[in-house]
């Protein structure tokens, strides 16, 4: 889902000559020879996912396996652009044309297909798959589970948020990273003072506020908190603790912890992390998967080692687990409950055996990513670039363990929920709103 | 140069529109059967689409799973909700706003540009540049360029150009007014320009031996001749202001907050933001029905009579 909003936030903002030359790359859905787009149920595995690299060839190279290994119940495989395997999808789904492997991002979504009754319930089969289901992390499951049951695996990568931070600004203040969120408030006018920004934010694309709120949430109320608003629980956003996160966050804002203007501010553009790598901005709370551009587009901000990073430190007082995280746990794969029973089983077997084998997991951390499986750590000797492994092993690290991986609100909850919550966290940031407004008009869409 | 500009709404109008399907087709035969290819694209793409946003804004739809039929509650949530109004509050400040300043500038330029020396043949393609450029193109230069860290204002070190323009509420209404006029004024130019050479040269001769100076010429002979050419160019700033959706989408995405979020943004984020077809089905019937209200509200201003087009009048 990260790529998803990254790329469309990306098409509308400032990539549209990207997104222009993507298309001409790949016009229209390419199918392995045989399939046909859309093929309906009982025509063969069918398995649709998404264009991108370096993910597309390591999904190519996955089936390719399989297929290698399977030449009597080969998997046909469609690929998509990103908006235009979310437009297709569902609607293909909907009219029960969908492919027997869904690809997915879990949370509001997958619950969508569950109580339309399209997806296959994995619990029992998967709970068979014991060393599959001992090597992924544990955090991964809850975006894919409804109603305590199972209907999506997870695989590919994790991508917590991370509070980043720049060096050299804390030694021209003479200060050290906080360690607490009074650290941070106390931090804020010290920045100002030197004419530094206290942290960057984009706030027009307002996910990038829901980011602070996850964890400000998390470490207030605990991950309790925000579960109970996910359930459905009623006015679960005026939670006591709910309350008090809204309004240390507006009391960061008042305080000038922003930088000026960050409510023009996009992330589609990486205007965000260019003010933190100019040293205009001396920390940022942002995805793990800003790493690679700042590396890129940074000069020696990576290379050079100016560049810190560190979980959200604790609220003081507040009843959260500290080693938590937030942001996208994994990506998902269902099997369509239409499919045939044959299908099905080719499905599981491929889910089973090259989702996330051995060559996979070795191609994730080959192309900066960590996987979501336990073994991933074992690789990460290998890398022979200081500042990556030392990254690559505080993102693996975060993630293995964090006793609750939330996943982004803005793809747990329904569509409609979320664009209320975005729409409100906008307004939030603006102080246009209060926090019991909030929470009042949060509380209005839940269950929706 | 006798000849006056064509009367927009010819006095038999409403005859010949009303009678198109009925007896005249006997007597125009020919002429009828021509606009049938138009007839049926427009049926088909126009028409037939317009019914089903009607229909679907009694459902209730997710764009996944069955539609279900709910009849007015679609309307009585979107009618009674804050936001709707909102919209509708600043669909028709950018509305009224944008026309304001369009206006009188669109006018003077044309004007200016109708005479005939070389250079203002010149100038008059490089005023046309902005209506070539896409809207969106547009939108994202002029979003670098108003960054307020990394954008003009930052760059030139110019303190007055380092405002959080698209931050505040305020500043990116005028922001948005301020770029749908840079960017449409050219065209509307151009409409007044043709007006303007319309008139004739006699009326100003006269004018000159009556002894009325350019300003005194410009009010009592330009504007009142103008007029069915203000006419035409207002209704399509306004009902044109009303899809306002590219630009403001790209630009601000309806923030800071929804300072700019006008019907048509709030129509496409119901709909394809928050998956509620039904809703904002409601608002693409709303839109619809401004735009005809107001297309023919801005007729009725023009009269149906073509007096004042008269030499001499």
């Amino acid at each position: 889902m990260t790529t998803s909003r990254r790329t469309f936030l990306g098409f509308v903002g400032g990539g549209a000559l990207a997104a222009g030359l993507a298309a001409c790359g790949s016009s229209g859905p390419k199918s392995t020879p045989g399939s046909t787009a859309g093929a309906a149920a009982g025509s063969g595995t069918t398995y649709w996912f998404l264009t991108g690299q370096p993910q597309q060839a390591i999904r190519e190279a996955q089936v390719k396996r399989f297929n290698d290994a399977n030449s009597s119940t080969k998997i046909k495989t469609t690929e998509f652009q990103n908006d235009a395997f979310k437009a297709k999808i569902k609607t293909a789904i909907g009219a029960g044309q969908g492919p027997t492997l869904i690809w997915g991002w879990g949370g509001g979504g997958l619950k969508a297909y569950v109580e339309a009754g399209q997806v296959e319930d994995l619990t029992d089969w998967f709970n068979q798959q014991t060393d599959l289901k001992n090597s992924i992390f544990p955090s991964a499951f809850t975006a894919a589970t409804v109603n305590g049951k199972l209907y999506a695996v997870p695989g590919e990568t994790v991508t917590p948020i991370v509070l980043f931070y720049d060096k050299r600004s804390f030694e021209k203040i003479g200060a050290e990273p906080p360690q607490s969120w009074g650290d941070i408030m106390d931090l804020v006018p010290k920045f100002n003072a030197k004419g530094i920004a206290p942290f960057s934010l984009g706030g027009q694309s307002r996910w990038t506020n829901m980011m602070w709120l996850e964890f400000l949430f998390d470490r207030i109320g605990g991950s309790e908190v925000f579960q109970n608003i996910y359930d459905g629980k009623k006015d679960g956003w005026s939670d006591p603790s709910a309350l008090k996160a809204l309004d240390e966050m507006q009391k960061l804002i008042k305080a000038n912890g922003f930088i000026k203007g960050f409510s023009s501010i996009t992330a589609d553009s990486n205007a965000d992390q260019a003010l933190l790598y100019t040293g205009k901005a001396a920390m940022m709370l942002h995805g793990a998967w800003t790493y690679g551009n700042m590396k890129t587009a940074g000069k020696d901000f990576v290379t050079g080692g100016h560049l810190g990073y560190m979980n959200f430190p604790p609220v003081d007082g507040g009843k959260g687990d500290p080693t938590d995280t937030v942001g996208n746990p994994g990506q998902y794969m269902s099997i369509s409950s239409k499919a045939s029973q044959g299908d099905k089983d080719t499905a599981k077997k491929f889910i089973a055996n090259n989702t996330l084998d051995d060559a996979t997991v070795d191609a994730w951390v080959k192309s900066g990513n960590i996987p979501v499986v336990k073994s991933a750590k074992d690789k990460l000797a290998s890398i022979s670039d200081k500042n990556d492994a030392e990254w690559l092993n505080f993102v693996y690290d975060t993630a293995a363990n964090a006793k609750n991986f939330a996943q982004s609100w803005d793809q747990a909850l329904s569509p409609t929920q979320a664009e209320t919550l975005l729409d409100n966290i906008a307004k939030l940031f603006q102080l246009s709103i209060s926090p019991q407004q909030f929470a009042d008009n949060m509380n209005a869409v839940i269950g929706q | 140069m006798t000849v006056t500009a064509p009367p927009v709404v010819p006095a038999t109008g409403r005859n010949v529109s009303s009678g198109a399907g009925g007896s005249r087709v006997g007597r125009s035969g020919p002429v009828a059967w021509m606009v049938l290819p138009a007839l049926v694209l427009f049926v088909v793409f126009g028409v037939v689409p317009l019914i089903g946003v009607v229909v679907l804004s009694f459902t209730q739809w997710d764009g996944l799973g069955p539609i279900h039929a709910n009849g007015f509650a679609n309307w009585r949530s979107v009618l009674s909700d804050p936001q709707t109004w909102h919209s509708v509050l600043v669909t028709f400040e950018i509305m009224i706003l944008s026309w304001a300043v369009q206006t009188p500038m669109s006018l003077l330029l044309g004007t200016f540009l109708a005479g005939r020396q070389r250079y203002r043949a010149f100038l008059a393609v490089l005023y046309f540049i902005p209506l070539l450029l896409s809207s969106a193109a547009i939108a994202i230069t002029y979003k670098a360029l108003l960054d307020p860290n990394f954008g003009l204002g930052a760059g030139l070190h110019i303190g007055f150009l380092t405002q959080d323009w698209l931050g505040k509420s305020n500043l990116a209404i005028a922001v948005v007014i301020f770029i749908v006029s840079w960017q449409f004024i050219p065209f509307h130019s151009l409409i007044y320009q043709g007006g303007v050479r319309q008139i004739p040269t006699t009326m100003y001769e006269a004018a000159s031996i009556d002894g009325a100076g350019r300003i005194r010429q410009f009010f009592s002979i330009t504007v009142p001749q103008l007029k069915y050419t203000i006419i035409t160019s207002s209704t399509l700033m306004v009902v044109g202001s009303l899809t306002f959706f590219d630009l403001i989408f790209v630009l601000t995405a309806g923030g800071p907050g929804d300072a700019t979020r006008v019907l048509a943004l709030d129509m496409y984020k119901r709909g394809f933001m928050s998956n509620q077809m039904g809703p904002a089905s409601v608002i693409a019937s709303i839109i619809v029905l401004l735009g005809l209200v107001l297309a023919l509200l801005l007729r009725r201003l023009g009269g149906s009579t073509t007096a004042s087009q008269q030499e001499g009048a």
